[in-house]
């Protein structure tokens, strides 16, 4: 079992269908496997144990996964955003290696043995050779991709995902060939997310149209969907909301006809924004994917029919499911309390999963599967008595206050409602007799004012007493990561 | 080919068509596959010489189907299409619905 066995189906059925659209280049399928097979004569050539890219969204993207497939090594992708010395230590951990990049990166990389730098040019211009067709390895076992956690509580651990997690995942959830011949894919996520990784493995298998952007701006969005029509777009909540923002503030139609499907994941979705969302573009279906990258991505969604029956119902217990992640795909899940008991419907625990997608795998740490083969999450939430999930925060972000577990999430809804504020995020501060206490860092809206008792008041009313934070503070802005992941250990050291 | 054991991952091809499948899981112990009546040869293995597809197999063996036994026990991927009804020990193999989901990625 091995990823490339996914682009040599689709070159051999769809071998003339365009696979990659950037900028004016195109790929065919039999071109981006031709592209791939040169690429792991020259992986092969340089006896490298990784094929890095450190690059913004290219050609090289795609060819590098199916390349690193054909010749037997992990595929790493690494964020371009990290600083120098992060990404030297990254690189020295996957040495020696073919790394992919540019002259801009390639700046910020120490000469290190081992490891051979290729211009992103060079690689995508490599000469045909005459070495034999690569034979596809068979260990499903094999380690396909090696992703490198954000590292928010410490060093950056290195997930690893075999063959077989990635392969189970698309066979058991797409449809070889399913796409239509005009169909086309806009995927801004970069190539360093999980999310980057499995839409050009799903879109491959299901012989979609890849257009590529190197990075996400809201208009340049909107011209890339209606000049190459595409049908499915994947985004991240944050771009729905610029996308959204762009749109109000020039009050003028989508106009994106071909647009039918767009999913989004990698985050919390604010309610108003989905709304406005599904208001803004009435015809196109809304996905919620919800997955980790230890879980070869997506592990439950909700669907285009969940979303529009949640809109149009009057019945709270539906209508409240537009904020929910939908229901598990192909693995199995349950909500376990701290000590480990499975949870009935609406009892708010550890989500925990288990399939053959689930890796749940570093390389340092090993196997964080139990003897039974669930995986910790570490993201908090509930079923509904329909089995839809409701997500509730990381366990880690969990304040306990005097034994008593809060989630931050349910506060932050409720400052949200308050129409002075435009951002709010609330963390444990320390305190000397609870332990832990609730601390909320808010951002007003422009000319709007609020103030800290009437916040406090607004929880106290809403919810109870234990939820109020006891102090609160006011900025111009809250910390987020590229990808719109807020950063509560940059906001919890305003509270020490 | 002899009964063999199925391992996930390996691939095989069929002696009388250009079908080819890769196993996705497998029961323990050891089997045959066929197609087209005539045992199916491991991946890199040489097809014998002489073989024809099963007089009135009208079969067809399609790129992109799962197949399953009647448990789904095994099943397999189709990764090349050609003539021929794929079977386990004998027993003709049935394709697996996909449990297809939104396209979320």
């Amino acid at each position: 079992m091995n990823i490339a066995t996914i682009l040599d189906m689709a070159a051999e059925a769809f071998g003339d269908r365009v696979a990659v659209a950037c900028g004016d280049s195109r790929y065919t399928y039999a071109e981006l496997r031709e592209a791939a097979y040169r690429a792991a004569a020259a992986i092969k050539a340089s006896n490298a144990q990784y094929v890095a890219l450190l690059d913004v969204t290219s050609p090289a993207a795609p060819i590098a996964i199916f390349a690193a497939a054909f010749a037997g090594v992990p595929y790493v992708p690494l964020n371009y955003r990290l600083t120098k010395p992060e990404l030297n230590e990254l690189i020295e951990r996957v040495a020696p290696a073919y790394l992919i990049t540019t002259p801009e990166y390639a700046k910020l990389l120490e000469p290190r043995e081992g490891v051979q730098i290729v211009d992103r040019e060079a690689f995508l211009s490599l000469p045909a050779t005459d070495a034999p067709l690569p034979e596809i390895g068979d260990d499903p076992r094999a380690v396909a991709v090696q992703l490198f956690t954000s590292g928010t509580t410490g060093k950056p651990k290195a997930a690893i995902l075999r063959h077989e997690n990635l392969m189970s995942y698309i066979v058991g959830t797409v449809e070889f060939a399913s796409a239509e011949e005009d169909d086309g894919i806009i995927v801004t996520v970069p190539p360093y997310h999980i999310a980057g990784i499995s839409a050009v493995l799903s879109s491959t298998y299901a012989c979609r149209r890849m257009v590529q952007l190197e990075g996400f701006e809201a208009k340049a969005w909107l011209a890339a969907c209606r000049e190459h029509k595409v049908s499915n777009a994947f985004l991240v909540p944050t771009m729905i909301q610029r996308i959204v923002e762009h749109l109000t503030e020039i009050s003028e139609d989508a106009n994106l006809p071909a647009l039918r499907a767009l999913a989004y994941g990698g985050g919390k979705m604010p309610l108003s924004t989905i709304q406005k969302a599904m208001s803004l573009l009435p015809h196109v279906d809304f996905t919620n994917a919800y997955g980790l990258t230890e879980t070869s991505s997506t592990i439950a969604v909700l669907g285009p029919d969940d979303h529009r029956a949640a809109a149009l119902s009057n019945d709270p217990a539906i209508r409240r499911r537009l904020g929910s992640v939908g229901k598990p795909g192909a693995v199995e899940l349950e909500i376990r309390d701290d000590n480990g008991k499975v949870l009935g419907a609406e009892e708010a625990g550890l989500v925990f999963v288990r399939g053959p997608q689930v890796s749940g795998e570093y390389l340092q740490q090993g196997s964080q599967l139990d003897a039974d083969g669930w995986f910790p999450t570490k993201d908090r939430g509930y079923l509904d008595a329909e089995g839809y999930l409701f997500l509730d925060g990381r366990s880690d972000d969990v304040i306990v206050r005097g034994g008593e577990n809060i989630s931050p999430g349910e506060i932050e809804d409720v400052l949200l409602s308050h129409p002075a504020v435009a951002d709010a995020a609330v963390v444990a501060m320390p305190d000397e007799q609870w332990g832990e206490g609730v601390a909320a860092a808010i951002v007003l809206k422009p000319g709007a004012s609020a103030d800290v008792a009437e916040l406090q008041e607004l929880v106290k009313g809403k919810l109870r007493s234990s939820r109020v934070p006891q102090k609160i503070i006011f900025k111009d802005a809250l910390p987020y990561n590229e990808l719109g992941k807020i950063l509560r250990r940059l906001i919890r050291q305003d509270f020490i | 080919m002899a009964k063999t054991a199925l391992k996930a991952g390996s691939r095989f091809k069929s002696a009388v068509s250009d079908a080819q499948v890769m196993i996705v899981k497998a029961p323990a112990g050891e089997f045959e596959l066929g197609c087209g009546g005539i045992a199916m040869v491991g991946g890199t293995a040489a097809a014998p010489e002489g073989v024809a597809l099963a007089a009135g197999d009208a079969g067809e063996v399609l790129i992109g189907k799962r197949y399953v036994n009647a448990d789904e026990s095994l099943e397999m991927l189709c990764t090349k299409g050609g003539k021929g009804t794929l079977s386990l020990d004998g027993v003709a193999l049935e394709i697996k619905q996909a449990k297809q989901l939104p396209s979320s990625d």
